[in-house]
């Protein structure tokens, strides 16, 4: 990515920067793709020649969104998505930067693999991307990958994705080893013994479609364990995905306890619940309608029931949860076309991610200004302090900027998806918000055609 | 997609996937018109032109004896052609193969498709996908056997003249078990009591602990649970025995069959606790000396053989109904 | 007509079964579901009435044997029985409306897998004409003339509580 010299004046937007309680209409100036400013009204009249001004009016300009868990596919699987249409989707859905997890083929176990990977985001990508390297080698859970080759690399945290590190001994020998590295170590919490052949959250739902359930158990007795190990250890500890309210409440007691574990909750989660595999949107009731058993709504962790989904809104709101990731992961068609038991864990969310989340902000659960933060300092934070630039308007810093439309109602056409995966159970859904521009180091990645600023 | 504008007798049916789109009435309805399909298997000829011309496929991905037989003998019997199609008994076929051949058994003009699968799910998966072929659900996975539910029903409200109040006691490895669904939806539609009985760990979860969890208009919010067999038979008008798997005693579900047996199979002594003229129902394939004992199932209030003969008629009745007002 | 008029012209047409058939010997009514079913019970009670003794009345639903099945709308299935056997008797097939022909081609049809009978005549109360095979009653209550529009309907007490044929035109069928 070349910086763009160009000046870029975005005009009369709500300003939202969270890092430095911003909520105000203004006007951001950007130059050599560095902020400029970020607040009081810019005279057109002291403006350089030939400076783009992207009208703002009626939208949100705020820091660009920082997914810490996406699956970009490539390498190894590049029929699913790859880096050139994992960003692009991600540029479309207000997203800056990526960090992307290691389950690729071969895993991300070696510098050559990030290396590999932060070329073809230099050649082929529109947002900034950032490797997650294994935790153990070829994410087998026996050995130790070479932690600090991958961080010097630039693995920016170590994860096993969906093969959680399950010998405690060695988790506990990773928390350990890596705490001088700056880097979190970032756990899918299941039990695999517990979980076994499950597919869905058990529950109601699972009952009545006859489909193996994955206890809330499952999850909450690893995130005990993990918790548990990074007291013991002093690692740092981070928490993917969280489902259940019982993992809420025991990330609580850690916080409160001072244990330095963060934690992330994914837009999907936050939303929907598991009734929405019984087809027809969630809207079946209590039996299953010939839309039951929608493939698109397999993923892991399941989509859990209304009580757990209330509390990850609530701790996400009370920060207990420190952030919001995707877990974008994209599959090809053959993979959700099989049934339930057989089809791949995963939904395609980047570019449904903030018309469902404003969602949970015109409800009045969580403000604009917290979902802003929730999605920019919050996994600035997670990833240590060299990454607070790109979660502020702060002059100097560099200008990843989202503007999006907070009110216009849009509906999910999988067709429109610039991601290979169309694996979305929103299909056909309406949502209100949707991102208009998308500024990475002041260039526009991203350009929706129809915002209402244009329309008018 | 919905299922349709469905009248209330089921008119405009397309599938059947299973009992809970199904309302009382159209049960009734099939009920009715199996009693119709009783005489017409009574008769020396035992042939009727009803299905004349359209073409029915068995397309099974399970083993099965009594259900696969009994939909072609009803095919046939209503003049219909039926295919015989099994996937290979050695290795499951993935889904896109099973949509593949759904799409190409529908390109062939095949009018049902009538499928059993081990995945709960399958047959929704050929519904969705297929607009032109009616998809009977021979029972996939742990989820749904709704015309087995259907011939249970027939067969109760046959020997005892009703089905609205009766209680029927559910026994064994209800978790597991696709019948027990499909039975709970019919029999609960229809005004029956049920109570599921058997191992704590073979009970789905949901019933043991969410007891008062569904609203009272739930079709299912009647269902009581109850480990003890010798109180939960108590008074019974049905007793149904389910299937033991022997391998659940490697899953940590049972101790053993010995203490299963103790504690679970139907024995004289405790049918004995149940109504006068009670019946003794079981879908088979049955391990006489394991779910009941071999006096009770050869007794005078065994109707398995009769479900068997069931079965056929209504069978006839939902293959009649899904050509019926269907082109 | 009025139920003395339907009371008049089974009478006849018992008589009519009588004269044709030399007697009742061999006779079997079969009544085709819903309406020729207590029809046959009527025309065997008048037959008993002249001639002292029980005629064999069947039932017989047609549903199974109709060619039109995909075109309508769910069927119910009514009991067929037959008491006794019909091989080499005289059956009379009862219905209440002989329209296009149909039915009485699915009762002849379903007739056969039940037997090899002498001979098969056709009771029936009204003729509204309108045939589209080559089938005609032996015995006919009433011929009605009716345009295709128009619906004849028939109830029994039996069936419907009380005796009436009523015409129904188009314009009458929403009250």
């Amino acid at each position: 990515m070349t910086p763009s010299p160009e000046t870029v004046l975005i005009q009369n937007a709500r300003v939202i920067d969270p890092s430095r309680n911003l909520d105000l209409t203004g006007d951001i100036l950007i130059s050599g793709g560095k902020i400029v400013s970020a607040e009081a009204q810019v005279p057109p009249e002291g403006l350089p020649q030939g400076c783009q001004v992207i009208p703002a009016k009626g939208l949100v300009a705020c820091p660009g969104f920082i997914d810490l868990h996406c699956h970009l596919r490539e390498p190894g699987f590049e029929y699913k998505e790859t880096i050139a249409t994992g960003t692009r989707a991600a540029a479309k859905g207000g997203f800056t930067s990526l960090c992307c997890m290691p389950n690729t083929q071969p895993a991300i176990d070696s510098a050559a693999v990030v290396d590999f990977i932060l070329r073809r985001a230099r050649a082929e990508g529109v947002v900034r991307v950032f490797p997650i390297g294994c935790v153990t080698k070829g994410r087998h859970g026996k050995k130790l990958a070479e932690l600090e080759e991958l961080a010097s690399a630039g693995a920016v945290a170590f994860s096993d994705d969906g093969d959680p590190v399950h010998d405690a001994n060695l988790m506990r020998r990773a928390l350990t080893y890596s705490a001088d590295l700056g880097r979190p170590i970032s756990n899918h919490c299941q039990d695999r013994v517990l979980s076994r052949g499950g597919v869905m959250a058990e529950g109601w739902t699972a009952t009545l479609l006859g489909l193996t359930g994955i206890p809330a158990a499952a999850e909450e007795a690893m995130v005990a364990r993990d918790l548990a190990l990074a007291e013991l250890t002093g690692g740092r500890l981070h928490l993917a995905h969280l489902s259940t309210a019982g993992s809420v409440a025991l990330v609580m007691q850690a916080k409160e306890r001072g244990i330095p574990v963060t934690a992330e909750v994914c837009p999907h989660h936050l939303t929907i619940t598991d009734t929405w595999a019984l087809g027809n949107k969630g809207t079946n009731g209590d039996s299953v309608g010939t839309g039951g058993y929608d493939t698109a709504t397999k993923v892991y962790p399941p989509l859990r029931q209304q009580a757990d989904v209330d509390a990850l809104v609530d701790a996400l709101s009370e920060g207990i949860i420190d952030c919001i990731a995707t877990d974008h992961a994209p599959h090809d068609v053959v993979s959700k076309r099989v049934t339930y038991q057989d089809a791949a864990f995963g939904i395609s969310v980047l570019e449904t991610a903030l018309g469902s989340l404003m969602q949970l902000a015109h409800r009045g659960k969580l403000s604009i200004n917290q979902l802003v933060e929730r999605l920019t300092v919050g996994p600035a934070k997670v990833l240590g302090p060299s990454f607070t630039d790109l979660a502020t308007l702060k002059p100097g810093t560099p200008a990843d900027i989202v503007l999006f439309d907070p009110d216009l109602e849009w509906t999910v056409d999988t067709r429109q998806f610039i991601s290979n995966g169309k694996n979305t159970p929103l299909e056909g859904v309406k949502l209100k918000g949707r991102v208009a521009v998308t500024l990475v180091e002041g260039k526009v990645v991203y350009q929706a055609l129809n915002t209402r600023e244009q329309g008018s | 997609m919905p299922v349709g504008n469905l009248t209330a007798n089921g008119a405009g049916r397309r599938h059947v996937l299973d009992l809970d789109d199904f309302s009382p009435q159209e049960i009734a309805a099939v009920l009715d018109n199996s009693r119709a399909m009783r005489e017409v298997l009574g008769r020396d000829i035992k042939k009727v032109p009803a299905l004349r011309g359209r073409v029915i496929v068995t397309l099974f991905y399970e083993a099965s004896t009594r259900t696969r037989i009994s939909f072609e003998e009803a095919g046939k019997v209503l003049s219909a052609d039926v295919i015989n199609m099994s996937a290979s008994g050695s290795s499951v076929e993935k889904g896109e193969s099973l949509l593949d051949t759904g799409l190409t058994l529908q390109a062939m003009g095949i009018n049902v498709i009538v499928i059993r699968h081990p995945h709960s799910g399958a047959p929704y998966l050929l519904a969705r996908h297929l607009d032109r072929v009616s998809v009977v659900n021979a029972g996939d996975g742990l989820h749904a056997h709704p015309t087995q539910a259907l011939l249970d029903l027939y067969t109760v409200r046959e020997k005892l003249g009703k089905l609205e109040g009766l209680k029927v006691v559910i026994v064994g490895d209800v978790l597991h078990s696709r019948v027990a669904r499909s039975d709970l939806w019919g029999f609960a539609k229809m005004g029956a009591k049920v109570t599921l009985s058997g191992p704590a760990t073979l009970l789905p979860p949901e019933f043991l602990r969410c007891k008062g969890r569904l609203p009272e208009s739930h079709a299912l919010a009647s269902v009581q649970v109850d480990t003890d067999l010798d109180r939960a038979i108590d008074g019974a008008d049905v007793v149904m025995a389910l299937r033991l798997q022997s391998e659940r005693q490697d899953g940590g579900y049972l101790p053993s069959l010995r203490e299963y047996v103790r504690r679970w199979q139907v024995t004289e002594g405790r049918l004995s606790r149940a109504r006068p003229g009670a019946l003794l129902m079981h879908p088979g394939p049955m391990n006489e000396g394991i779910e009941v004992s071999a006096a009770v199932a050869h007794g005078d209030n065994s109707a398995i053989q009769e479900q068997v003969t069931n079965g056929v008629a209504v069978r006839m009745a939902l293959l009649y109904q899904l050509t019926t007002g269907n082109t | 007509m009025s139920q003395e008029d339907i009371q008049r012209a089974l009478v006849r047409i018992a008589h009519e079964i009588l004269e044709r058939n030399r007697g009742s010997k061999e006779l079997v009514l079969v009544g085709i579901h819903t309406r020729g079913v207590p029809l046959a019970r009527r025309l065997a009670k008048h037959i008993n009435q002249f001639e002292g003794n029980e005629v064999p009345v069947a039932q017989l639903d047609i549903g199974l044997y109709r060619d039109d099945l995909s075109q309508r709308s769910r069927l119910k299935l009514y009991p067929t029985s037959f008491p006794a056997p019909i091989q080499a008797q005289k059956v009379v097939l009862v219905d209440d409306v002989l329209f296009t022909g149909r039915t009485i081609r699915a009762a002849l049809d379903a007739l056969k897998d039940f037997g090899r009978p002498k001979q098969v005549q056709l009771a029936v109360l009204l003729d509204r004409g309108h045939r589209e095979l080559p089938i005609r009653a032996d015995y006919v209550g009433k011929n009605i003339p009716t345009s295709l529009e128009e619906q004849v309907k028939v109830r029994l007490t039996e069936t419907d509580g009380r005796d009436e044929v009523a015409l129904v035109r188009p314009e009458d069928s929403g009250k």
